[in-house]
């Protein structure tokens, strides 16, 4: 191998390209790996594995074709059976009527604000704890992140009642069965939160709302990623905790801080279990799930194929309410993905 | 002169333990670490508040709720009259047989579940953690559920009858939609009689297949935490085992499986959590929708159904936190 010349002729980050006396041509090489088993075995299970993902990717995104599909149908067509997803008549009523009808722009106002309030507060919330969980050894740590999986433990059926209770006249640090009054109600009179948004606000605030125990999970774990000479050298430097949190660690943490997010926010743009039980009445503000409660009074249900024809309208209202979703889905998946992938989580 | 007094101080303080205590409160120049400490206080704040003057009260009225029957005064609509009465709601849910039915049939979804919705869920992550034609749009395509397929849209997604997902088949005469079921029981079980496996084994496998498009739903959460597992182990690794002459196989077992163990733990304890508290699930679905003479007995129910629910995640979490490993990162 001495004797041999060797010349490099191209050289990038990963590969190094050489040229040396008695080089096989390209085409000699190809013939001489195809020949070796080992090449096939590869090629084969990539096709494989490939076909595999296009079938799970086919069974996750049928049932939004089927209702996309669906949604643009005339209401003869729903019981036509010649028509599977391409529609004989297609028809845009649907989607017309339920904006008409039932006040589609309205919900879409009301749950975009509440979405973007809480899952700001959510994100925010979340980092300081699980920044607190992660990075300081107090006493009781433990304990406390006890508690978070705990919250995410206990059904929602289980509080609801006491729930509902608690913010129709909202106090804090006060159990109503022992009949007293709390502090603020004393002070300030009856506070009546339903039908406001403040409940939510409330419960993001203090990390309780829904499934916030995994967004604290989440980003203790990634905390626990960052390196501790990080800090250090900022406490070195003279900054506080908190400024080393506000200028070293959250613009380090953005992409998982948007992984969050755009679970927060998707899971309350969805919500239909907080939103059914804080706003009752008829001055509730109308919500993304009201919409699929009634069918338009304009659409005519009353022929053969009512149920299946009303199944079709609610699918429609469920492609309505995603769509923002999906929009944002498509923008914002790079940083989901990424999110997660640099997170370096640790168990 | 000051140093001095501070010394007596430090004296008094070292043998009279209340005025420690104060003073490792108060202390104006504390250790690093103590005042770390501090600032970690501060940092969950948030979370100690919320939980202490929220979350407390809301549990504390449950629970005491739950021993109580409640009745509404009319002539004063804001308050509830409690009258105490003991376990009797508690006797009531178990004397109930449809709710001891539900619980067993909720316990038995989450066995037939969890274990599918995890192995699913490491094998597609470790498939898209790999170097493919076309992975970043079939990643894409596999978060989608995460995002999409919950709430509102999970209740209409069970009750589409156009895409054949629901459990009801939908023979109303019109003849279109899909049927419910991928494979029929039937087939399976010809194929599996002649292989001579019990009955339990052919309902399993049957529920799974049938059950397809709801567990890869379900296990989008879960796909992102073994990715970031998976991405969290050295290349150094592999390439050491690749020189020694592991094969793909042997590298899964021998490094993957060990360095995923802690997510498959917290995958395990989060499926449990998400498949317990999904509204679909049989015995939640029955608590929420129990309209009995009084609705006390189903705040009973869903406080049994919570300790039941605690005493799996212990149960799993003691057995599986023995298998796993843990990486020393010193």
């Amino acid at each position: 191998m001495d004797s041999t010349k060797t010349v490099i002729t191209k050289e990038t980050k990963n590969k190094i390209s050489v040229d040396y006396e008695g080089k096989l041509s390209f085409k000699e090489r190809l013939m001489k790996k195809l020949s070796t088993s080992n090449t096939w075995i590869t090629v084969i299970i990539n096709i494989f594995r490939f076909i595999l993902m296009l079938g799970v990717s086919y069974v996750i995104l049928f049932p939004f074709f089927s209702k996309v599909a669906g949604s643009f149908m005339d209401k003869y067509d729903v019981i036509d059976a010649t028509v599977s997803l391409i529609p004989k008549n297609p028809t845009i009523e649907q989607y017309k009527y339920i904006i008409l009808d039932n006040r589609y722009f309205e919900a879409f106002l009301n749950t975009l604000f509440l979405s973007i309030v809480c899952a700001l507060i959510q994100t925010f919330v979340a980092c300081l704890i699980g920044y607190g969980l992660a990075k300081f050894k107090f006493k009781g740590n433990k304990i406390v992140m006890l508690i978070v999986v705990v919250t995410m433990i206990i059904p929602h059926s289980t509080i609801d009642l006491s729930m509902l209770r608690h913010f129709e006249s909202f106090d804090i640090g006060h159990i109503m069965s022992t009949g007293n009054k709390g502090i603020l109600t004393t002070l300030f009179g009856k506070i009546e939160l339903l039908n406001t948004f403040w409940p939510f606000i409330i419960l993001s605030l203090g990390g309780l709302a829904f499934k916030n125990g995994l967004y604290i999970y989440m980003m203790r774990q990634f905390f626990k990623g960052v390196p501790d000479e990080l800090e250090e050298s900022a406490y070195v430097d003279g900054s506080g905790t908190f400024r080393t949190f506000m200028q070293i660690i959250l613009p380090l943490s953005v992409p998982m801080m948007i992984t969050i997010f755009l679970f927060a926010f998707s899971w309350q743009w969805t919500d239909q279990f907080y939103t059914g039980l804080f706003f009752i009445g008829n001055e509730a503000p109308w919500m993304m799930p009201d919409i699929i409660s009634q069918i338009p009074i304009h659409l005519q249900t009353n022929y053969a194929g009512k149920r299946l024809y009303e199944n079709v309208i609610q699918n429609t209202a469920g492609i309505m309410i995603i769509l923002p979703l999906v929009i944002m889905y498509l923008f914002c998946q790079r940083y989901l993905v990424q999110g997660i992938e640099r997170s370096g989580l640790v168990g | 002169m000051s140093n001095k007094i501070e010394s007596i101080e430090m004296n008094d303080a070292n043998t009279n333990p209340v005025a420690k205590f104060f003073k490792s409160i108060f202390k104006r120049r504390a250790s690093l670490d103590a005042r770390k400490a501090r600032s970690g206080y501060f940092f969950i704040a948030p979370f100690l508040i919320g939980i202490l003057l929220v979350y407390v009260p809301i549990l504390a009225d449950s629970i005491w709720f739950s021993f109580n029957h409640i009745s509404f005064n009319p002539m004063n609509p804001g308050v509830l009259e409690l009258e105490f009465c003991g376990f009797d709601h508690y006797k009531a849910a178990f004397d109930n047989p449809s709710f001891v039915t539900a619980l067993l049939a909720g316990l038995q979804q989450l066995v037939f579940e969890v274990p599918a919705i995890i192995v699913f869920s490491l094998f597609i992550a470790v498939v898209l953690n790999q170097k493919m034609l076309g992975r970043a749009v079939f990643r894409a395509i596999f978060f989608v559920p995460v995002i999409i397929s919950t709430g509102i849209m999970e209740s209409i997604n069970s009750e589409d009858m156009m895409s054949g997902n629901s459990g009801e088949g939908i023979d109303d005469g019109s003849g279109s939609g899909g049927a419910s079921e991928i494979i029929s029981a039937l087939d399976i079980q010809m194929l599996f009689a002649n292989m001579k496996v019990g009955g339990e084994l052919v309902s399993y496998v049957v529920n799974i297949v049938n059950n397809v498009y709801n567990i890869i739903n379900f296990s989008g959460v879960q796909m992102l935490i073994f990715l970031a597992g998976l991405q969290s182990i050295s290349p150094a690794i592999y390439e050491a085992c690749r020189i020694d002459g592991a094969s793909g196989w042997e590298t899964f077992w021998k490094i993957t499986f060990p360095m995923i163990s802690p997510m498959i733990l917290v995958n395990a304890i989060y499926t449990i959590i998400d498949s317990f508290t999904r509204t679909t699930n049989p015995a939640m679905n029955f608590i929420n929708n129990y309209n009995g003479p009084n609705e006390e007995v189903s705040i009973a129910m869903a406080w049994m159904y919570f300790i039941i629910v605690m005493v799996v995640i212990a149960v799993v979490a003691a057995i599986a936190s023995s298998f796993v490993f843990y990486q020393r990162r010193d």
